[in-house]
Order: structure tokens, then sequence, then C-alpha cells
């Protein structure tokens, strides 16, 4: 197999649930007479309809059923051809999102369960995020006390637009669990729709909300840094799953220069919002809003001003690149083994304990 | 409501001989999706195949925010022998329910919100087809049901068309407009549909739920299918509010506006605290020239489902006096889980002509196509 | 000659050779009550006892406090009294003269188009433009006003752009950049379409109605957020007018994103270009990638000017954007006021500079 020192990791890779019956073994008998009795099924996210076509590229997805719920598929897909040493499993989901605490609870833990038994146990290569209801963070801090000591689960996942800004004070119970077990805390584009998914309202086509989610990523970096997240929780790192990362230097100057500005509002931010990035800050590179050129590519690079930023993802299997390349052509061989390798490793401490 | 009629049926009195009724709420609509395609371009049908039918809400396809208490909230008795969806099969509808209460005019209120989708171009294209289906597949075979004219309300130049359209069509009887819309419906750029419908005589219906895209609360999210359903009472009255002050009744005295299963127990005490309030700052509205309640009083009806049940249950009949005995229209919300059943809904010694008026004549003075 | 040759050409009493445009200057009444001579007794008493009603917490201020007095300048506030920006004569002394600017572009940010009353909204958006006419313009023809217009009433607005049509005063359409849906949406048509049949282009300042969040995830808490997120809404809403096919419809049309960054111009052209590729079927009414809409319909004015860590990426920005799509702005009197000698770090060519400072504008705006 792969020799642990260059095995490749990719950070986000989405086994899909079929449906919520595929769950019922893993959950209270409450829960499993409501979903039953009431016939709720149904949990799939707006945010990824399956049948569009950036959730499944056309020449993975199955001929019946969900994209992504086959194992032996993600093994002939994406382990093995892509030569995964190890594969991160961001299980998106209709309890990340649901309105009911309690129920968005179950569905999470649910999930969990199911993720570890049906995938982790089967396949060694997998690891997980824990998937949260970060709608009901002390809820959502019981999941991740509950979770962690399972080393194979290795960060804390949430959509990117919830029910408020994630740099409030209502999520500290959760940053507070997973610092506690050194585990990143993931968001992943989508959105518990509690508003509009873009910032002035509801667009028509499902190509713009996918494209909106960007932006929501950047107002969620200036709420992590202007609220003082990092300061308060100073080993906190914060991994920006499918963003889309080229958005980042234009951020970045944006908020060195506001932050000059009018700093004194916010006095806990000692250091410029840059440092607090780079120092805090992953990106996964699957997509890579990438412009057509190599040369341009390199300097948006360049203009990231650090190689530990970026990690590998494939995002299998969501329709991000053809063919057998992940990555855009031009990029510099020594940041594609960071990427690939030790930006994981670092990122995601708890990797090192298998690939070492 | 199950258990109750259950024990009903063993006492059936002969449909025939029972007094006609009217029945201003009944979900029937198709099996699928696909029974809509003939009625579209091929286009949206690969839209739909492709993207699915976006709503202004969190799970794919338009599953309910929160999660009904039934499957596809509807009495369990009421999925026909074939397996298909509740208020698909005609002959089972007309068995269980138009036959059995001698429905003489029943109102179709399709069951899948066929309306604000994200995409205001599917909507239109998905209104069309569903308008165009119930008369094929409902009216045509069946003359005691009147179709709703199901318009694409966010985009109200083309609702307008639609319901221009419709109005030439014999069988329709209301346009039909979710509750839960981006704007109070008071807001100016839903005025073309109300001029339309009220030029052609045909009135506006709400129905509760939709998709508005924003929580149903001034507060935000809540919890609960429970909290849901109870929302709608204030979604109902922030509309009520919103047409009388922006003028809806003023400029179209002809129009006739039907609210459907938002209750009714919350209309007294409203009226009473919309005439006090704009009797103290009527200077923001002067294109008012009659109470708010006065406006309420002429020209808006609403269905009786789900009925009020207060303790003890004669209360109801003050409320109703309060309201006017001409201003409610029974309905029944077949196949619904909470389906009120005409023999059981008003179980009081009534006169002849209220009981009429409350079962069938009123909603003759509303729907006289 | 023409007088805006004149005014392009004249000789300055700096050292600043060119006549510049500047494409966001904001002002401001000296009192409330300045307003008054353009409403009618109707709308007077409801301003007296209503304000202009706009959605938000505050009875009489917006959500987010400003950092400074007003969000303007210190050295603004105009020594004969009144607020910054309300002095035409303190204005030219300023800003004007100092700086040689030939043509400034009013934007005022007063609430008047975004009234929750409509009724209120028509009335105070034709008064406004009524007072930016007479108080600016007609004394100093170096200003032009912006038609403001009711955003969320299109009847209304399209009355108004017709009312101004042709009137040398106006310089374009305002809108804010904070909609009650996605600015592409089918409803704002017909001011895109009077907007085109008038000649006039549209000038989309931040700001705009706070009826709903200004994230996707709910509300921010500090100004510092509130003033970098609004950047983010003019990404958005650059993404809609281009992906509802409002430029296909319109291809004439022009818009000009003011005081809402510009670094983010071509990382968006990338994204939408990308993720357009596999999902072009779903917006039929695009019949050329996204990026070339913005390459064509849009220009980016530079306040406040991007600050790249390393200067000379400002260069790569302006190349990536297009050197013909950039128009100066200063944002007279605002604290972040950007001054067209000390703006950016880089050294501009000649004919560069001619062209954010000047020739471009002119390809967007009609001063004659």
């Amino acid at each position: 197999m792969n020799d642990p020192a260059s095995a490749v990791i990719d950070c986000d890779i989405h086994p899909s649930v079929p449906s919520v019956k595929t769950l019922l073994p893993y959950m209270s008998e409450f829960w499993q007479e409501s979903f039953v009795a009431r016939g709720i099924d149904g949990l799939d996210l707006q945010s990824y309809p399956p049948g569009a076509p950036i959730s499944c590229r056309p020449d993975w997805r199955p001929d019946k059923g969900k994209p992504g719920t086959s194992l032996d598929a993600m093994r002939a897909q994406a382990l093995d051809p892509f030569r995964l040493g190890v594969a991160i499993c961001n299980t998106l989901y209709g309890g990340q999102i649901a309105v009911s605490e309690t129920m968005g609870a179950a569905v999470c833990s649910a999930v969990n369960d199911w993720i570890a038994a049906e995938w982790l146990d089967k396949e060694p290569r997998l690891r997980a995020s824990i998937v949260v209801p970060a709608q009901a963070p002390l809820l959502a801090a019981e999941e991740i006390e509950r979770k962690a000591p399972d080393r194979r689960f290795v960060q804390v996942l949430m959509p990117v637009a919830c029910e408020m800004m994630l740099g409030r004070s209502y999520y500290w119970p959760i940053y507070e669990a997973a610092v506690r077990h050194d585990l990143p805390i993931g968001l992943h584009a989508g959105s518990m729709y509690r508003y509009a998914p873009t910032s002035t309202g509801w667009p028509s086509h499902f190509l713009h909300d996918y494209v909106a989610h960007q932006q929501t990523f950047e107002d969620q970096l200036l709420s992590l840094v202007s609220n003082g997240i990092f300061v308060k929780f100073p080993t906190l790192r914060v991994v920006f799953i499918e963003s889309g990362v080229t958005w980042l230097p234009g951020f970045i100057w944006r908020a060195i220069k506001t932050w000059r500005g009018v700093r004194a509002e916010v006095p806990w931010v000692k250091q410029s919002p840059a440092e607090i990035i780079r120092d805090r800050i992953r990106l996964t590179a699957q997509p890579l809003d990438a412009p057509p050129d190599a040369k341009s590519l390199d300097r948006i690079i360049d203009q990231i001003g650090s190689d530990e930023m970026l990690l590998f993802a494939t995002d299998y299997p969501h329709w991000q690149f053809d063919g057998d390349e992940p990555l855009p052509p031009g990029l510099n061989p020594g940041l594609i083994r960071k990427m690939r390798h030790d930006n994981p490793l670092a990122t995601y401490p708890r990797l090192k304990e298998t690939l070492q | 409501m199950n258990v109750a009629l259950r024990e009903f049926r063993a006492t059936t009195p002969f449909a025939a001989s029972r007094m006609g009724i009217a029945d201003c709420d009944l979900h029937l609509g198709p099996r699928s999706i696909a029974e809509l395609y003939p009625f579209m371009p091929a286009r949206w049908r690969r839209h739909i195949e492709t993207y699915g039918m976006a709503h202004r809400t969190g799970y794919a396809d338009g599953a309910p925010a929160f999660p009904k208490s039934a499957p596809m909230a509807a009495r369990r008795d009421a999925w026909p022998p074939d397996g298909a969806p509740p208020g698909s099969n005609l002959d089972f509808t007309r068995a269980q329910h138009l036959d059995a209460f001698n429905v003489q005019l029943g109102l179709v209120n399709p069951p899948q919100p066929s309306q604000n989708f994200m995409n205001g171009d599917l909507g239109n294209a998905v209104s069309r087809a569903m308008n165009d289906w119930q008369i094929e597949h409902l009216v045509r075979p069946e003359p005691r049901l009147r179709a709703s004219i199901v318009v694409n309300y966010e985009d109200p130049p083309e609702a307008a068309a639609e319901i221009e359209r419709c109005a030439a069509i014999e069988g329709c009887g209301h346009v039909l407009l979710m509750s839960r819309t981006s704007e109070p419906l008071g807001a100016r750029r839903y005025r073309p549909i109300f001029e339309t419908a009220a030029a052609a005589d045909i009135p506006v219906a709400i129905h509760a739920f939709g998709f508005a895209g924003h929580p149903a609360t001034g507060s935000g999210w809540p919890s609960f299918y429970l909290e849901d359903m109870l929302a709608h009472a204030q979604a109902f009255q922030a509309h009520l509010a919103s047409m009388v002050f922006e003028g809806v009744f003023e400029r179209l005295p002809g129009l006739k506006f039907v609210m459907i299963e938002g209750g009714f127990g919350w209309l007294p005490s409203l009226c009473w605290r919309l005439d006090r309030l704009w009797q103290r700052m009527r200077d923001e509205t002067p294109h008012l020239r009659r109470l708010p309640s006065e406006y309420i009083r002429s020209q808006v009806w609403l269905t009786t489902q789900p009925m009020e049940e207060p303790e003890p249950r004669e209360r109801v009949l003050e409320l109703i006096e309060w309201i006017g005995w001409d201003r409610l229209l029974f309905a029944s919300d077949y196949p619904h889980w909470d389906f009120d059943n005409p023999d059981l809904a008003l179980p009081f010694r009534l006169d002849e002509a209220t009981r009429r008026g409350f079962f069938r004549e009123n909603a003759r003075v509303v729907y006289r196509r | 000659m023409s007088m805006t040759a004149d005014l392009l050409d004249r000789q300055p009493q700096t050292d600043a050779r060119l006549g510049i445009i500047d494409t966001d200057i904001h002002p401001y009444m000296k009192t409330p009550r300045d307003l008054d001579p353009y409403l009618s007794a109707r709308w007077r008493k409801y301003l007296l006892e209503y304000d202009k009603f706009v959605c938000g917490p505050y009875a009489a201020r917006g959500t987010y406090p400003r950092f400074q007095p007003n969000t303007c300048r210190r050295d603004s506030w105009p020594p004969g009294g009144g607020l910054p920006g309300s002095d035409v004569d303190f204005i030219r002394e300023q800003h004007l003269e100092a700086n040689n600017i030939a043509f400034g572009v009013l934007e005022p940010l007063l609430n008047a188009n975004i009234a929750r009353n409509h009724d209120a909204a028509a009335a105070f958006c034709t008064a406004m433009n009524e007072w930016q006419k007479q108080t600016f313009y007609v004394p100093e023809p170096r200003l032009r006003a912006s038609v403001l217009v009711p955003q969320d009433d299109p009847d209304a607005a399209v009355k108004e752009i017709e009312s101004r049509a042709g009137d040398p005063a106006f310089a374009q359409i305002q809108l804010g950049s904070k909609t009650s849906e996605p600015l592409g949406r089918r409803r704002y048509w017909p001011i895109f379409a009077a907007a085109q049949a008038n000649g006039f282009s549209i000038g989309l300042h931040i700001g705009g109605t706070q009826n709903s969040a200004p994230s996707a995830s709910g509300w921010p808490q500090f100004y510092i957020e509130d003033h970098h997120m609004l950047v983010h809404s003019m990404q958005n809403q650059t993404a809609s007018v281009i992906l509802e096919g409002v430029f296909q419809a319109f291809p004439k049309l022009k818009i000009v994103l003011i005081e809402g960054g510009f670094a983010w111009g071509p990382t968006l052209a990338w994204r939408l270009d990308t993720h357009w590729k596999k999902m072009r079927d779903e917006v039929p009414q695009l019949k050329r990638p996204p990026s070339e809409y913005m390459r064509t319909n849009v220009w980016f004015a530079t306040q406040p000017v991007e600050e790249p860590e390393n200067p000379e990426d400002l260069r790569q920005t302006f190349e990536w954007i297009g050197w013909d799509r950039i128009v100066y702005s200063s944002d007279y009197p605002h604290w972040d006021y950007d001054d067209p000698r000390q703006a950016w770090r880089i050294k501009l060519s000649e004919a560069e500079e001619r062209m954010i400072l000047r020739d471009n504008a002119l390809q967007v705006y009609n001063f004659g």
C-alpha cells in the first residue's frame, strides 16, 4: 500500500446517507418510532440536490440511487485511483440543518455511529468528521465528547451558514469541546437556510446558491477574527472546506486595511488579521476557483502568502474536476507535496497516530 | 379524529338523503410530478429531473423543514388500496368523501406546493401545468369539483397572465396563494394578482403553508411541527392587516378574499385591535375610508377547518357571532390527518338557515361560477 | 469649446495635471428640514412624525454605530457650520479645487430610497433629487446628481427615471447594494430597462435596505464586520445580475460598483466560470461565460482602494480586471477617503492614470 511517510491525504470526501431508514438502527426507540410513524424522510440538503451536476461527476454517478452511497464505488473511483492513504469523510445530511435541536442531534449522532460502523470499520483508509447539531451548541458539545474517544474522528463538522455568525459566544461550547480534544472545526459549504442563502436574498438558480457559499466563508472569517475566537481559543484551527480558495488574498488585504482603520473597536484583536488567518485557518483546495492560465494561478498562490494553508482534497463524488488529476496544472511540486501530506498531518494531529 | 371517524361509520345515514354541502378545502392532486410533465415544456422536465424542485428551504426537493406528524400529513385510512398518495385516486375520493358526505361543490387545493420555487420560471411552468392537470383530470370527469388557479405569486405579472388564461376556462374556483409569501400580501408588487382576479370576479384564496424563505415568526425559527402549525394564525393576521392598511380592499371593493386553514378564533380580537389603533394613527393611511373591520366584514371569508374547539364547546357560537355567520365556509381538509368530519364539526342545535349557510350557501355567494 | 472639455482641461491651482472625475462624493443636509421645500405638506408632516421609517432596530440611526462622527473625516466639518458635505463652498474649496475635480458624482446615502412606505419612498426620492440639483448642481455644475429611486417599487422608480432623462444635472441612477431580492431578479428589470432606454448608467453603492441579515448566517456584531461585509453583498449582486441574464437582456446597460472593493472581481469571475461550465443548462439565458459579462458591462470604483501586502499586486489586480474598467472615487468626505494623488502605492504610467482618473469614467457617464 502506501508508504506512510508520503501517503496522500484527502481532506474532503463524501459518503452519502441512502435514506433515513439506514440510520434507524442507530437511533433511540423514541426516534425510530417518530421517523417511522410520521413518515419522515427527505433530509437531503438543498445545498446539494442529489441530481445536480455538482453533486456527482457524471462518470461517477451510479445507475440507480444516490451518489456516494457505495463504499465499493468509493474505493474504485477515488481511494484506489488517486492512491489515497487516508480520506476524511464529511457526511452532509439533514441533522446538521434541522430546525429542531433534538431531531438534529438524533440524526447527527446516528450519522456518526453509522459512519463508524459502515465505513470506518470496513475501510482502514477512512477517517471522519464528527457531524454536530450546531443549532444546539450544548448538544453539539455532548456529541463531540461522545465520539472523540474514537481516534478515527479527526474533526468537528458544521455548515458554513448557520443560525448566527460563528464568532458569537453562543458557539463557545462547541469550540471548547473541540479544543479539549485537539480537533479542528471544519466549516463546509452549505447552509441551514435560516436566512436566504445569499447576503441579498433568494437567488433563482442553484448555480448562484452554490457560488454564494464563498461569500459566507468570508463573512464567517470576519466574524471569527473580529470576535476574538482565536484569542479565546489559542489552539483552535478552523478548516474551510469547499470554499474555492482564490478569494482569500483579496479578503486578507481588505481585512488588514479595515483593521488598521477601526481596530479600536476590537481591542482584543491585537495581531493583524493576516497573521491570525495564516496561523489558524486552513482551506481544502477543491474546488480551486482557478484562473484559466497557470501564471495567474501561481500569482494567486503567491498572494495567499503561506504554503501551509492549503489541503489536498478530491471532494469525491462532487464534480470539481475531470480526468485523473484533481489539481490544476502549474502548481509548484513542493507545494503539492505539502498539500497532500504535510499540511493535513499538521492540521489533523490525530492522523499522525497511524501515519508517521 | 381517526377514532371518531371509525365510530361514525357504523351510523352513517344514507348519503343521498343528507343535506348537500360545499367543501372549500380538498387536497386532491396528481400521483407524482410525472403526471404534470405532459403539461409543461420538456425543458422543465429536464430541469426538475436534474436540479429538483428547489424551494426556499433547507431540504432538497421541498421536503418540509418541520416534518409532518403523519406520512404526507394524511389520515391513515385515506391511502387508496393501490398505494397511491392520499387524494390522488378520484374514485377512492368519491367513495370515501364526495359521495359519503354529499359534497355538491368541492374546491380543490392541490397538496404539493407548486408555487414559490427558487426559480421563478419553474414556478410559472409548474403552476400552468397544475392548472391544466386539474381541469383535465379532476374537473372534467367530476363536475362537482372546482380547480384552483394555482399561480407563482412571487412573479405577479406572470401570475396575472395565468389568472386571465384560466378565467376563460370553465370550472375554476379561486386563485390559490400559499400563506408564506415573501412579503405581506398588501405589498404593492402583488397588486396585479388582486386586480386581475377582481376584474374577472374570481376570489383570491390563501392556504396555510408554502415556503417564504424566512421564518414564520418575528423572532426566528421555531423547533417543532406543532409550532409550525400554530404559526399560521399569526401569518394570516399579518396578511389581513397588510391588505387592509395597504388599501387592497379599498381599491378593489369587488375583491373576495378567502383564508383557508388558518383558523378563525383570532379574528374578532384582531378586528378590535385594528380598529382601535387605526383610529389613533389613521393619518398614516389616508387612503382608507372605512374601519378595518368593515372591510373585513364585507370582503373576507374564512374556512372552518381546523374548527375551533373551546371549552365548553358552545363558546364557539359566541365567536362566530362576533365574526358573522355569513363569513364562514365549511371545509373538511380531506384527506389530511386533522380532517373535519361535517357531521361532527358543528355539534349544536342550529336553525336550518344558519346550518345551510355554514355548510353551503355562504360558499355559493363566494363561488358564483 | 464644450463645457465638458472646458472642465476637463482647465488649469488647476495645484500640481494635479488632469481634470479628474470623482465617481463618489457624499452630500449631506445642513438640517433635516432642508428637504421640506421639495415635499408636499403631507410628507413634511410624515417626516416629522415617522422620519424615513426604514428597516432597522433604531428609530433614528442605523444598526451599526460608525467609527467617526457621521462617518466623516474630522477636517471636513465646514467652518460655517452644518454637516460635512453639506456646504457646497467648502466642498469646492477642500476637494474640487484642491484636487482639480472636473466632475463629481453625488451619492446621497440618506435613506430616501429604502423607506418602507412606498409612497413615502417615491416622495422622498423625488424631493431629494430636486434637493441635489438645486443645492449642488445649480451653484456648482461640476457636481452631478444621482437619480434616487424607490428600489422596491419599480413603477415609481421608472417614473422618476423618465422624468430625469436628458437632464444634465443627473449623471446616473443610484441603487443600494442591499436589496430585498438579489438585484438580477425579474422584479428589478423595469429599472434596468428604463436605465438603458434613457441612457443612464447605474451606480450600485454599498448600503441599501436592512430588511434582512447581511449574511447568509445572520447579523455581525461590529462595525469592522459590517463595513467589510458590504463587499460581500456587492459580490453577490454582481453574480446575480450576471447569472439572471440582465446583461444579456440589456446589453447596453452599465453598472458601476462603488465602494464595494475590487480585488474580488477576478476571483469571482473565475469562480463563476468554473461552476457555470458544469451547470450552464440551468441558466440558458446566458449566451457567454459569466466573466465576459463582467468585462463588458461592469466597472469598479477604486475607493477604498485595495492595499495588497505586496504593492505590485495592485497592478496585477488592475490587469486582471482590465485597465479600462476602473474609475476613480474619493468617497469625500468620509473618513476612509482616497486622495487621488496618494491612493495607490504603485507608480502608474501617465496613460494608466489618465484612464483611471478620467477617461474610463467618460465611457460610463454622460457629463454633457
